[in-house]
């Protein structure tokens, strides 16, 4: 499979989408704020469509994100509910949210979609300095 | 002469203008329309003043999320008045203002009427509700909600009254019989909560 690997920046989050099975990385982190929500996001559910139809035996899903803005809350949720109905299709799906330890913010919008989406989810603090 | 009274006149003006931003502590005003970029530029401009005001994380966090919310709001839904030149973007007032113990973030934009009674009910629906009323109506939103043309989640004043704690503060002036001017004021409070 094509690997997504979009670079971060101060209004769009760092993507890397890769099934390589030797070693696969599932991760969106960084800002998310992008002037066009559904062109950015598109291409990754777009993706995940392709990649549901063959996945590997496990999928870890981390989204370690500092800012979203509500427009890319509802993409991230779409995005959330790709791996749901792949762990519906009963393949092996952990999403791991991790947050600063010291937003709380960001924990809550973790245990909301954690609430939302019936897929296994794990919280990960992890700390700034 | 009339020329010369006319540019007294306008400096007059600006002396006035800056002692009543002063007066209000006002950071940060504008008019025009709300692009990416703008949003981009107030949003660094404030969190570069806030770190050097050495305001707490979460209180950046949360003035960040408030002034990305509602510069989306203008950009979005604001009715484009008298623009000569066709644009994507709304355009409203923007304005910032920090007190001892809070920021104020206010916006201002031209809506049509008929969109009033609709915004008034949603605003009202929002400000009745507690901390659990919101986050549960935050999720009915986002589950159910369909993303607009313009990629509004309808999720934003939801997102501002929880994610400040206060009610919001509004208002509709009436323009003419088919525009209002729509005022909305959020507080963020600068102590540790």
């Amino acid at each position: 499979m094509q690997v997504i690997k979009i670079q971060g920046s101060d209004d769009t989050p760092k993507v890397i989408l890769d099934a390589n099975p030797a070693e696969p990385i599932f991760e969106i982190s960084g800002r998310s704020l992008p002037e066009d929500v559904v062109a950015f996001y598109e291409p990754i559910l777009e993706w995940l469509d392709d990649y549901a139809k063959a996945p590997l035996p496990q999928t870890v899903f981390n989204f370690k994100l500092e800012y979203f803005n509500t427009a890319s809350s509802k993409l991230l949720l779409d995005v959330l509910l790709k791996l749901e109905e792949m762990y519906d299709n009963g393949n092996n799906v952990l999403v791991r949210w991790h947050y600063p330890d010291d937003d709380e913010d960001m924990e809550e919008a973790g245990e909301e979609y954690a609430d939302i989406v019936e897929v296994p989810f794990e919280q990960v603090s992890y700390s700034i300095d | 002469m009339a020329d010369l009274k006319n540019k007294q006149e306008s400096l007059d003006f600006v002396y006035e203008f800056y002692v009543k931003m002063k007066k209000n502590n006002i950071n940060l005003a504008y008019e025009g329309e709300i692009t990416h970029q703008i949003t981009k530029a107030f949003t660094s401009l404030t969190e570069n003043n806030m770190t050097r005001e050495q305001d707490y994380n979460s209180v950046q966090k949360k003035v960040f999320h408030v002034m990305v919310e509602c510069l989306q709001n203008i950009s979005k839904h604001a009715e484009n008045r008298n623009s000569v030149v066709s644009s994507k973007d709304g355009r409203g007032i923007f304005m910032v203002s920090k007190g001892e113990t809070e920021y104020n973030v206010t916006t201002g934009n031209v809506v049509k009427n008929e969109k009033v009674d609709d915004l008034t009910r949603i605003l009202e629906n929002i400000n009745n509700l507690d901390k659990d009323g919101l986050n549960l109506l935050y999720k009915q939103q986002i589950r159910e909600g369909r993303l607009s043309e313009k990629g509004g989640a309808g999720l934003g004043f939801i997102d501002i009254a929880r994610k400040t704690g206060q009610k919001l503060i509004y208002s509709f002036l009436k323009i003419d019989d088919e525009k209002s001017f729509f005022v909305l004021t959020s507080t963020i409070s600068r102590l540790k909560d």
